[in-house]
């Protein structure tokens, strides 16, 4: 019994490392999304197979969920090997080969990459937070009815609890900003205070930024359901491990 | 022409294709992988009852596309926007002769644009004055994520880019409609990026730049580029059919582009064969914003008459009839009209 209680803990501990990977574009983490495929458990390790809305998803985007997946998986204690293959996709044979190889993604895709993910990464990290402070904003707005030039010095102290908030702070620490309650809600990329003249415009562009990672988010899943139609979009665990 | 409510509309489809995705024209599974990804998002968008069986997709010829557009399709002149593809297909995915026999035998209903690629270097710039003069071309697509050997895609800013913009601009050739894709080289950046829009829009204000799906999935680095560079346009392709599964995003879509761009540089495109004209228009027509998104202002009949074709008219000189046109002056303080 208690091998019993350690494999399913290990179960969960796998399960839950992959929640922490995100879809960079949609700011969502593959395991809401049905990306996870499959999770197969078993004394020598894990193996997970992962796959995407469309065979010609972003090789980069694909490449990053996938390494992603597995630095979350070796982070497991006693988790054993680690394998992670990407299904169906027009580059699964090159991404597989890369990441047993533990090649990194300039050594997977050789000439094609000149630099690697970091600023990609970056770029996708900076707008999901300016949708995450877009939505505290807005909810503000609307639970107070005020307009955001009746808001000079908004600071993260101003926003009332919850999962909006929480949301914007883990994304204020992923592009390096303040979470203090002192730190102003109102900031451009690098962290620099917008100022109040600029305000409604930078909050109209955050508008256009949210709407636009939330629309590919409906698309994504949409074309998923459609292109796996014939089985489920929930993740297939199998657990064979007979201890950890 | 579609008529509702006494409203008579000049429809453009300016996003069309005649392709053939069968499998003896395969050249290798990434052929197979782009058409069964297109009818995936086929499927997904379309209303049940205009859903197409997949072989019918895969190639439904020219007597399929004159039907689906100017008899039941309500479209007055349509636009050729062909995908060559030759990496994936042996006689190419969009068919080029094909589509353009049948716009010389219907030059008042079809406009073809034709494609070309930088990397073909002196030898592509030559085909392309040649292809001009053949084919009287008045725009082109280009589609920067075509792969070319080991090259999965190209910059629009790029110098031999720039020597074909040029030669575009000698021949007459003004609108240039460019589809964004993934799979950009270099890979690690963001395949989707519009930037090389906004750098080739400033240098060449004299060609317009239509971009498809109006830049999704980076709608709003698109409205912020097309908000400084006047000559930018957006493309509906992909975006339309969300009108019938996701009403509320397509409104967000709509009220993002009339805020950012405005209504002049709005152009509708079904995307046939991705999607069919038909219940677009339709329900295009009978379209209104949400009344708890307070945040647009509701859409307005004129509006709707230069998305569904007059913009399009204007770029490429079509001759809309008397009674479709919009009187002079008429524009976005024109009070909104309840459908």
């Amino acid at each position: 019994m208690i091998a019993v209680a350690a494999s399913l803990e290990l179960e969960a501990e796998v399960v839950a490392a992959l929640a922490t990977v995100i879809d960079p574009e949609l700011d969502q983490p593959i395991t809401d999304l049905g990306f996870v495929r499959s999770i197969r458990i078993d004394d020598a390790g894990v193996t997970v197979h992962l796959r995407l809305p469309t065979s010609f998803c972003a090789s980069n985007f694909a490449y990053l969920m996938a390494s992603d997946a597995v630095d979350a998986l070796r982070r497991v204690p006693g988790v054993g090997a680690v394998s992670v293959l990407l299904d169906d996709h027009h580059d699964s044979d090159k991404i597989n080969a890369g990441l047993a190889a533990n090649a990194g993604y300039v050594g997977t895709f050789g000439d094609e990459a000149d630099q690697d993910l970091d600023e990609l990464r970056r770029t996708f990290q900076r707008k999901a937070h300016t949708a995450a402070m877009e939505r505290c904003v807005m909810a503000l707005l609307r639970s107070t009815g005020k307009t955001i030039e009746e808001l000079p010095g908004l600071t993260l102290w101003h926003l009332p609890g919850g999962p909006q908030k929480d949301a914007l702070l883990r994304r204020r620490t992923d592009i390096g900003l303040g979470i203090r309650p002192e730190d102003l809600v109102l900031v451009d990329d690098e962290g620099v205070p917008v100022p109040p003249e600029a305000a409604p415009l930078r909050l109209r562009f955050a508008k256009a930024v949210r709407i636009s990672v939330e629309g590919n988010a409906h698309f994504c899943r949409g074309l998923l359901k459609t292109r796996y139609d014939d089985e489920p979009l929930t993740t297939r665990i199998t657990n064979t491990r007979r201890s950890r | 022409m579609y008529e509702k409510n006494g409203e008579k509309y000049y429809i453009c489809d300016a996003h069309i294709a005649l392709w053939d995705a069968r499998a003896e024209n395969q050249r290798n599974i990434h052929g197979k992988q782009f058409i069964d990804c297109f009818y995936d998002y086929h499927k997904n968008l379309s209303p049940a009852e205009v859903v197409w069986d997949y072989d019918t997709y895969t190639y439904y010829g020219e007597q399929r596309l004159l039907k689906d557009l100017f008899e039941d399709g309500y479209v007055d002149h349509a636009i050729f926007q062909p995908a060559i593809l030759s990496d994936f297909y042996k006689r190419g995915f969009g068919q080029t002769e094909d589509a353009l026999a049948l716009t010389r035998a219907h030059p008042d209903k079809l406009t073809y644009n034709h494609a070309w690629d930088p990397r073909h270097e002196e030898a592509g710039l030559e085909q392309l004055r040649k292809d001009a003069d053949r084919m009287g071309l008045k725009g082109v697509k280009l589609y920067t994520a075509e792969w070319n050997g080991d090259s999965r895609g190209w910059k629009l800013d790029s110098e031999w880019s720039r020597r074909y913009l040029e030669e575009c601009l000698k021949l007459g050739i003004k609108n240039i409609h460019v589809h964004k894709g993934p799979t950009i080289r270099p890979l690690d950046r963001d395949a989707f990026d519009v930037a090389d829009i906004d750098q080739v829009a400033t240098d060449y204000t004299e060609l317009n730049f239509i971009v498809e799906h109006v830049g999704l999935p980076r709608l709003e680095d698109f409205c912020w580029i097309a908000t400084q560079e006047p000559n930018v346009y957006g493309g509906l392709a992909v975006a339309m059919p969300f009108i019938h599964s996701r009403p509320g995003y397509f409104a967000q879509i709509i009220g993002e582009l009339l805020y950012w761009i405005g209504e002049d540089r709005i152009l509708f495109s079904s995307d046939y064969a991705l999607w069919t004209p038909k219940w677009l228009v339709e329900q295009f027509v009978d379209f209104q914003i949400p009344a708890d998104q307070t945040e647009y202002a509701p859409i307005t009949t004129a509006q709707k008459k230069k998305i569904l074709g007059l913009n399009a008219a204007a770029l490429y000189d079509l001759d809309v009839p008397e009674e479709l046109r919009l009187p002079a002056g008429v524009g976005s303080t024109e009070e909104a009209v309840a459908s």
